[in-house]
């Protein structure tokens, strides 16, 4: 690269000067450049501040031929005839028990797993790591009619359990416990078996916790991924006292014509809880993504 | 030590033996079932008989079907590139910048990803209202009057496409943003010395150094949108579906609303076979660029 090549021993004094004269320059293009950053910023986060700020107007201020950037009244109406009308708080329910065991049932066996994957020798082990890694390229998605007759055959339709279960194949969660498990050094597997320590007492002493920082951000993401979910929960559940909350909001019919300030509140709702795991736990989400997509490429 | 040998057997069984009952249950044997399926002309639920690849036939002569795959390349084509470019241009922005300014850029840029669709819908339907939707003002001053978006047919995809990537560009945001900060500052710095201008620094630099992100990005998001459905879904309830229907749309229509199960399931396997060998494709295709 011929740009590094300039890169000799003989950057003297005169040099240095031109290079901070050029640095300051850059300083004006640079302000520059977090303005344009701050205003693309404003307007990117813009949808989100109009929906919560309009689902704190009254109704009759919603639908206001003028733009009004703060409601004239602060009102918390729209929520309380969210709670009123609908079944969000058993909507709400539902979606933390079936994230919940999602996230629960896919960590607990992907650790297991993962944990043989690394540390044992088996027959078997090649073609069930083979069959992992295969399994990423298909789409899931192609799997919804089936899933769903699976589902009636065990009566699972509308139950917690029917939407649970086809929400459990995660082979990346695998493959990143794996590649954490396969770091531990070997020497504290071989004390534990000079101790004659069991296979289970191993990974529950020793490789579950040097691990638990991975643990932690797959399992918020897993959830969020489950709380988010759409297309299979909104298949598996017709009754409106089984749905999740993002399906839920969807399903309310307006029998008295638009209510924005109303829909808005509910939708509001509905993301207020994975956005607040978001925003508390900001780091381990990043690092669980960068850890997913790694894997992937 | 062949007793030995026999307990760790015994001890990885036990272990992966939960996981590959759920595998086997809920993705092995539905993906032989969906095979199975598509060669007969059951209904969603109940058995069917085996009509041999009249399914297949009906499928390569269904307009509908082509419709949906046009719709669904049409969405492909406006997402991936786009999305992958708005995501690299947001990450340099973001990474010029410093300790907590740059934590609460990236949080705003970042957030939309973590909303479920519905809520993605619930508030972008509300921006494009045709009477009181704030996005009125630059449609008024485009088109000259007020315009219903996602019941345009011309702009549907189009707007459906923009939401998306609003919603799901925070993703390759992060990707793009630990791919920059691993190329070494020292590179730059020569740079600076070497009076090179900002266009040739991103273009000498930081296109080549970040190429296997971009791949990787590239890579996901085609599958991810191959799959699109929920917000087609959404935005056009209340509408026609069929003018702007995607694959995954058209699985559900014909499984779920004309109980159809044994032709929904031959959509599903011309949507396996899809996505497989395009992920292949890509995957040898971006292989042989990374090594030139």
């Amino acid at each position: 690269m011929s740009v590094a090549d300039s890169r000799n021993p003989a950057v003297d004094a005169s040099g240095t000067a031109t290079a901070q004269r050029k640095l300051r320059a850059f300083d004006i293009g640079g302000l520059i450049l977090t303005l344009i950053t701050l205003v693309f910023a404003i307007i990117w986060a813009f949808p989100i501040y109009w929906g919560v700020i309009t689902s704190l107007k009254p109704e009759s201020q919603v639908i206001s031929k003028t733009v009004e950037l703060l409601p004239r009244t602060w009102t918390f109406d729209a929520y309380w005839e969210v709670f009123a009308n609908t079944m969000i708080g058993r909507w709400y329910v539902n979606s933390l028990v079936t994230s919940l065991g999602v996230t629960a049932i896919t960590l607990v066996t992907s650790a297991l797993t993962a944990y043989a994957l690394s540390q044992l020798r088996f027959p078997g082990r090649t073609v069930l790591w083979y069959l992992i890694l295969a399994s990423f390229m298909v789409p899931l998605t192609a799997l919804i009619v089936n899933h769903f007759i699976l589902m009636a055959q065990l009566s699972l339709i509308n139950t917690w359990m029917g939407v649970i279960l086809p929400q459990l194949i995660h082979p990346v969660v695998i493959i990143v416990y794996k590649n954490f498990f396969d770091s531990v050094p070997k020497e504290y597997r071989e004390a534990a078996k000079m101790d004659s320590a069991s296979e289970w007492r191993i990974f529950s002493r020793i490789y579950l916790p040097m691990n638990w920082g991975v643990t932690t951000a797959l399992a918020i993401v897993t959830f969020i991924g489950a709380w988010n979910a759409f297309l299979w929960p909104f298949l598996a559940v017709s009754k409106p006292d089984m749905m999740n909350v993002a399906v839920g909001i969807t399903q309310v019919n307006d029998a008295f014509g638009v209510h924005y300030a109303r829909d808005l509140a509910a939708a509001i709702l509905a993301a207020l809880l994975v956005a607040l795991l978001y925003l508390v736990f900001q780091r381990r989400v990043t690092q669980a993504i960068m850890l997913s997509a790694g894997v992937k490429g | 030590m062949i007793r030995d040998q026999r307990r760790e057997w015994v001890a990885a069984y036990l272990l992966i033996l939960p996981f590959v009952l759920i595998y086997g249950v809920l993705f092995l044997w539905p993906t032989v079932q969906m095979v199975y399926l598509s060669f007969t002309d059951a209904p969603l639920i109940g058995p069917g008989k085996w009509i041999g690849i009249e399914n297949y036939v009906e499928m390569f002569d269904d307009r509908r079907f082509w419709t949906s795959v046009r719709n669904t390349s049409y969405f492909v084509a406006l997402t991936v590139i786009p999305n992958t470019l708005i995501g690299l241009a947001i990450a340099m922005m973001v990474s010029r910048l410093k300790g907590w300014q740059q934590s609460v850029i990236l949080a705003m840029f970042f957030l939309p990803y973590i909303l479920p669709v519905s809520v993605v819908y619930r508030i972008w339907n509300w921006m494009f209202d045709l009477q009181f939707g704030i996005m009125q003002y630059p449609l008024t001053w485009i088109f000259g009057k007020a315009t219903p978006v996602f019941r345009t047919q011309w702009m549907f995809m189009p707007a459906v496409a923009l939401v998306t990537i609003w919603w799901t560009c925070g993703f390759n945001i992060l990707l793009f943003l630990s791919g920059l900060r691993s190329i070494s500052t020292d590179i730059y710095e020569a740079a600076a010395l070497d009076n090179a201008s900002r266009w040739t620094i991103f273009r000498r630099i930081t296109w080549p150094l970040i190429w296997p992100v971009t791949a990787l990005v590239l890579t996901i998001q085609l599958i991810l949108q191959l799959k699109i459905f929920d917000q087609v879904y959404l935005f056009v309830q209340g509408g026609r579906p069929d003018p702007s229907m995607v694959l995954v749309q058209y699985i559900y229509n014909s499984a779920f609303q004309k109980n159809e199960g044994g032709y929904a399931a031959t959509i599903s396997v011309a949507l396996f076979v899809i996505v497989i060998v395009v992920s292949v494709l890509q995957f040898q295709f971006l292989r042989a660029r990374g090594e030139k």
